[in-house]
């Protein structure tokens, strides 16, 4: 069994240090889709955070007896089949944001960070540790996601979680919605910016040229 | 890792099992939520229907949409209502073969490729069926956008050319452009206009946005950034409204058929 500290370098250690989508680079396609709007995001986020941690539970938990020539395939099976049920549980109990996702729950089979983190990390650690690390990956995808989704559904309609709070021109007020900031190559722009930020602070991320 | 892992005989046993175990669960959760989410899907159609002819309020939907609205399903070809298709679903029988028709170039300026034989209507009743007070009837519309099929509910007065409502609830254009067809503020514009014209023709006419004149019974502004949007808006009242579309049925309508029940 782990003790404290490493459980917090697991579960908070990819939130800043060692974040999954700004230090390496992955998930970005599904932070382009879904950040449209917070609660879109936000459902996300608890989707990849819950299949990452639960797909490397599993997977830590036969990674004995999984051989290591079709290892991959296996992993993917285990992802699929919980992509699957959280899909369907979307389907049954959040009908309308389900419904604005669509295909997003589908491709999280693809996200590299549940992937990645079954790969590298789940292979080679008990069950217990994986799930936390699947959590905290999650957190980190998580703490970007949402920013994300605050500067573009603030900037690109005036809301935050559907609430106005910058009354559109439109609608009889005074804010002109930046509307590339509902298209997909600004969410690349912000987590350019993101990345920018980070790295001044934590210079250690930047990588040698 | 044990070396024998990689033997023929444990990956199979390994592949195999697991492959079982994960089918099992993921058809179990498939089976069991499904009437759920059926119902959600038929909450959400009837949402939309009571949305546009204004009858939706509070929170039991299914009560409200009981009470004030009757599907009735239409032979587009006759304008004829005939008897509920056995397992009807409108969007499957828009691609079935044999319960559709395919259109020629011509006729499909909405660019559907084919369209159903038999499509649903819902009359819509606003002191209650029991009334027998039909205030408004649905359609079902849905036309090719820029980059989506755009599916609307089309509300007419019971005149059969009078809109009461417009809401697109499904479509997949540029948010902040021609995603703007959803928005109610644009829809409204359609309120009080004439579908046809007097002599029975398709006739509002989607203009440029700012030129529609405020008492012209057939203009509406178009989506300002968003003119393919708007062309498609055009093409699917076009279609809907003329003779592969519902006209057969809104003549029909016009000549007092639905007060004889």
């Amino acid at each position: 069994m782990a003790n404290a500290k490493e459980i917090k370098t697991v579960l908070f250690g990819p939130v800043f240090a060692n974040n999954p989508i700004a230090l390496q680079v992955l998930g970005i396609c599904s932070a382009l889709a879904v950040t449209t709007k917070m609660d879109k995001a936000l459902v996300m986020c608890i989707a990849l955070t819950l299949v990452t941690a639960f797909s490397n539970f599993f997977i830590s938990l036969i990674r004995n007896h999984i051989p290591s020539s079709v290892r991959i395939i296996v992993q993917m099976t285990i992802i699929a089949s919980l992509v699957i049920v959280v899909d369907q549980l979307l389907k049954a109990f959040a009908y309308d944001v389900a419904k604005e996702l669509s295909v997003f729950v589908g491709l999280i089979i693809t996200n590299c960070i549940v992937m990645g983190r079954a790969e590298a990390y789940a292979m080679k650690s008990p069950p217990v540790i994986s799930f936390l690390d699947g959590i905290g990956n999650g957190l980190g995808y998580s703490v970007v996601l949402m920013a994300l989704a605050f500067i573009r559904e603030l900037g690109g309609s005036g809301t935050v979680f559907g609430f106005e709070i910058l009354p559109l021109v439109k609608d009889g007020g005074w804010y002109q919605p930046m509307g590339l900031l509902l298209m997909p190559p600004s969410a690349f722009i912000i987590i350019a910016g993101f990345i920018w930020i980070l790295r001044t602070f934590r210079t250690e991320q930047v990588e040698k040229a | 890792m044990s070396s024998n892992n990689d033997s023929i005989s444990k990956t199979l046993i390994v592949v195999i099992s697991l492959c079982l175990i994960c089918a099992v669960i993921v058809s179990t959760a498939a089976v069991q939520l499904r009437p759920q989410q059926i119902a959600n899907k038929l909450l959400d159609s009837q949402k939309n229907v009571l949305a546009v002819v204004g009858l939706l309020s509070g929170s039991n939907i299914n009560e409200l949409y009981n009470t004030h609205i009757s599907e009735r399903f239409v032979d587009l070809d006759s304008g004829e209502l005939v008897e509920k298709p056995k397992d009807y679903d409108y969007r499957k029988a828009m691609k079935d073969p044999a319960k559709s028709e395919r259109l020629a170039a011509e006729d499909d300026m909405a660019s559907i490729k084919s369209r159903a034989n038999i499509a649903p209507v819902y009359f819509a009743y606003d002191k209650g069926i029991e009334s027998g007070e039909l205030s408004a009837i649905v359609l079902p519309i849905h036309g090719y956008g820029l980059w989506s099929t755009m599916h609307a509910f089309l509300a007419l007065g019971a005149d059969g050319t009078t809109i009461k409502g417009l809401n697109y609830y499904e479509q997949g254009e540029t948010a902040g452009l021609g995603g703007e067809v959803q928005n109610p503020k644009w829809a409204a514009q359609f309120d009080g206009k004439k579908l046809l014209d007097a002599s029975g023709k398709p006739a509002i006419k989607v203009v440029k946005p700012g030129n529609a004149s405020a008492d012209s019974a057939f203009e509406v502004d178009g989506l300002s950034g968003a003119t393919l949007t708007s062309k498609g808006v055009q093409y699917t009242f076009d279609f809907w409204a003329g003779a592969k579309g519902f006209a057969p049925f809104l003549a029909k309508v016009r000549d007092g058929a639905l007060n004889n029940g």
